[in-house]
């Protein structure tokens, strides 16, 4: 079917749209002018797959889109398409992430700059359609870059960033943006959408250089390399994701300078931590409910902060332990699970815990499982992780060793 | 005895996939027979060559100690870098090896320590065998066992006793570890065949020991050998360069696989493209005249060419122990003709002149030159 693309618009004003994650996302594969992306249905990711849909249709968007006939084929397609030059774009969510595994394995191990999103979701069995991180946290160890947005013009920027990081010839790794299903893949917010010139000049063409596969630099990609190379090749990946962290500081501030947002820091979001004696700590959508929660208990006198957690891989790890070295107490809300995880705890909760470790002044953290399968973080819910949280700061509770399941009913 | 006190290790280097199951044979054996007089044992494959492909050398071990900690400590390197004993169930292995899962070409006794024995199994004598075995840097004792290669399939066993003869020569060269009545009675169990039996003695007795010193053997055979790279010399991404039209591996030549090579008789070839359009590894070049020369680096042996050449005894197969060279056999024959087809004829047993009949003593001269002899092609084979 012939679509007629009318020239990329070169609107030289910002404007605004209400738009849902999945929307904001779309618009951000327009703007980045995406060669290929590949779809397979599944909620809520799904959101993506019409949005884009709806600009190639109305002649605003020229990719190649690429109907799989599963999520594996659909990883292997713009893995493959990324090999040979093409900017691309893919995503699924819970357990159709899960069906693309292995293909998910290859492309970080094959430092192919594929940009995702997952739409995080609950893993089947039980079947539920809200969010849940596990789906994206299931990949952490494989060397994909794990963002998290927690609105849909975080999801937009993120994006942006997403190709820009990824494509660095000093990282060329996969990036996986995590969207909360629902909260954000689904509900619509008001969207700034940069104008295309300001975009071309913060994300230049994508260049493989000497790596791209093609009949006029015959290469040989992936072969058999048994124990005699894969520890170096490991070793390659490591250094990527270590260059990474400097990379993604370089992006934030080209991007603050040309859309003038972004915050502070590209990793950590602070929200009234300056005077704050303990904080809260997750990433996603679940700060919207803990900020409203803030500022009531601000109103009764508690010194209560929340730091969200922008980038989970890589982890930055330096920057997060003198932000939190600061409070008495840190109450990480985990919306994932670790079963038989040290402390039982969530996956935020140890890792955190494990940051913290060698610091001669450390605060203690505190362990919570909340809103899984996307059940809401509802206000009584913050005030029992306040309320343990403050224990901690205020000597009342001696460790963190324990792990708080919050509003499961008995 | 030289070897250490504790524990002895012995590899089998054997042909990949016809003598998969002769290498197991052998190695399970020698653990069971040892385990007759009190040792204990071990027995695997090494893990990089598996899966092997078909002619390629290969390698399984057999690891022997006094007891349990022994054994721990000779396994603290899984895969052994020095052995005791290595056993070669293949004449022309003795050229060297080249497998898919290590890098360039060692000589057949690279992990033999010093003193130690290299058995092979051979209708050749020793001296001819140590002739094309790369020279000596250290002194070790070659043995040769009696009886030729055997081949089979993927899936088969060739039970012609190669096994027993080499257990029996075994309990000649390392008593200490593997004695020969216990070689007897763990066939005698297994087979309640008294042939089998007689196999083990005759391996034993036919055993031909010599004594090879530093500096004997030959040293014609090509060095290949190469470094890793490491992770800032490699390229990222798991790239590596494609080879360019016309170029052949460097890295990887695949020559120490073969067992036959084929011989051309370049007076009755009709330039009819067969050999050059059917081998599977690419290995002719097309000369100025339009004939088909062999790259004999490239050439792993399989028969093919010989088989679809229509012509009869153009293309001749012939035991590569016969053979010191990859040498391009075109240019011998353009510059000096009477020569070379002096050359075919006393290598391949056939008369260069097709008018005159091939006698059929030259199934003497080259036993496998039949290439439906050879595993490769032959059915059951590779499945």
């Amino acid at each position: 079917m012939a679509v007629e693309v009318k020239p990329r618009e070169s609107s030289d004003v910002e404007t605004e749209q209400l738009a849902t994650g999945c929307e904001a996302i779309a618009e951000a594969i327009r703007l980045a002018d995406v060669d290929v992306m590949a779809a397979y249905p599944i909620r809520p990711y799904d959101g993506v797959m019409q949005a884009a849909a709806k600009l190639i249709a109305n002649g605003k968007m020229d990719v190649e889109y690429i109907v799989a006939d599963g999520e594996h084929s659909q990883f292997e397609i713009v893995k493959h398409a990324c090999a040979v030059g093409s900017r691309v774009f893919v995503g699924s969510s819970g357990v159709g992430w899960f069906y693309a595994f292995e293909a998910i394995a290859v492309t970080a191990g094959l430092r192919l700059p594929v940009v995702a999103i997952c739409g995080n979701r609950a893993l089947d069995d039980p079947g539920a359609f809200g969010t849940e991180h596990n789906d994206s946290l299931a990949v952490r160890d494989l060397g994909w870059l794990l963002p998290w947005a927690e609105t849909a013009q975080e999801a937009l920027d993120l994006a942006l960033m997403a190709w820009r990081v990824g494509e660095d010839k000093r990282v060329s790794l996969p990036v996986a943006i995590g969207l909360d299903g629902a909260f954000l893949t689904h509900s619509q917010q008001i969207v700034k959408i940069p104008t295309q010139a300001a975009v071309d000049k913060f994300l230049p063409p994508f260049d493989l250089g000497d790596r791209l596969l093609h009949p006029d630099n015959p290469i040989t990609i992936a072969p058999q390399v048994d124990q005699d190379w894969l520890m170096e090749i490991r070793m390659q990946n490591d250094q990527a994701m270590r260059k990474a962290e400097t990379v993604i500081r370089e992006a934030h501030a080209d991007f603050k300078r040309l859309f003038g947002r972004g915050g502070e820091s590209p990793f950590l979001d602070e929200y009234m931590t300056d005077d704050a004696e303990f904080v809260f700590f997750g990433q996603g959508t679940l700060a919207l409910p803990m900020r409203v929660a803030i500022r009531r208990l601000r109103k009764e006198g508690h010194k209560v902060g929340l730091v969200r957690l922008r980038w989970f891989r890589p982890f930055a790890t330096a920057e997060i332990v003198r932000s939190l070295s600061r409070f008495k107490a840190v109450g990480v809300i985990d919306r994932d699970y670790s079963f038989g995880s040290p402390y039982y705890g969530g996956v935020l909760y140890n890792e955190v815990r494990s940051a913290l470790y060698s610091q001669p002044k450390r605060p203690v953290v505190v362990g919570f499982i909340a809103g899984l399968g996307g059940r809401e973080i509802e206000q009584p819910m913050a005030q029992e992780i306040f309320e343990k949280t403050k224990a901690a700061a205020s000597g009342d509770l001696k460790s963190g060793d324990t792990t708080h399941w919050i509003g499961v009913r008995a | 005895m030289t070897q250490t006190e504790s524990s002895i290790t012995v590899e089998v280097v054997y042909r990949g996939i016809f003598q998969k199951t002769l290498a197991q044979r052998i190695c399970r054996s020698i653990v069971l027979a040892a385990r007759k007089r009190g040792h204990t044992g071990t027995a695997f494959a090494r893990y990089g060559d598996s899966p092997e492909r078909n002619g390629v050398p290969a390698k399984q071990f057999a690891v022997v100690a006094i007891n349990d900690l022994e054994l721990e400590a000779s396994m603290a390197k899984y895969e052994p870098a020095v052995v005791d004993v290595s056993i070669a169930v293949d004449d022309t292995l003795v050229k060297g090896v080249e497998s898919w899962a290590w890098y360039g070409r060692q000589p057949i006794w690279k992990p033999l320590r010093k003193e130690g024995f290299l058995l092979v199994t051979s209708e050749n004598t020793p001296a001819e065998v140590l002739a094309q075995t790369d020279t000596a840097e250290r002194p070790y004792t070659l043995v040769i066992v009696p009886g030729g290669a055997s081949f089979a399939g993927l899936w088969v066993f060739k039970d012609d006793h190669t096994d027993y003869r080499v257990l029996g020569a075994l309990a000649k060269v390392v008593p200490d570890w593997v004695r020969l009545e216990d070689v007897k009675a763990l066939i005698k169990e297994q087979t309640k065949d008294e042939g089998a039996v007689q196999s083990a003695q005759y391996g034993f007795d036919g055993a031909k020991l010599r004594a090879v010193k530093s500096g004997e053997g030959t040293s014609s055979h090509e060095v290949l050998q190469f470094e890793k790279p490491g992770w800032t010399t490699m390229r990222p991404g798991i790239v590596v360069d494609a080879r360019k039209p016309g170029e052949r591996n460097p890295q990887y030549k695949k020559y120490t696989a073969r067992t036959l090579r084929p011989v051309v008789n370049f007076d009755t070839c009709i330039k009819c493209t067969m050999c050059w359009l059917d081998c599977p590894d690419e290995c002719f070049e097309v000369t100025p005249e339009g004939h088909y020369e062999v790259v004999y680096e490239a050439c792993i042996g399989c028969g093919i060419c010989a088989q679809v050449c229509p012509v009869k005894d153009c293309i001749v197969m012939v035991d590569e122990l016969k053979f010191e060279d990859n040498d391009d056999k075109w240019q011998f024959w353009k510059k000096d003709h009477d020569g070379y087809n002096k050359w075919f004829e006393q290598k391949s047993g056939v008369s260069a002149n097709p008018q005159v009949r091939t006698p059929p003593a030259r199934q003497a001269g080259s036993s496998n030159a039949n290439p439906s002899a050879n595993p490769t092609t032959a059915a059951g084979g590779d499945e």
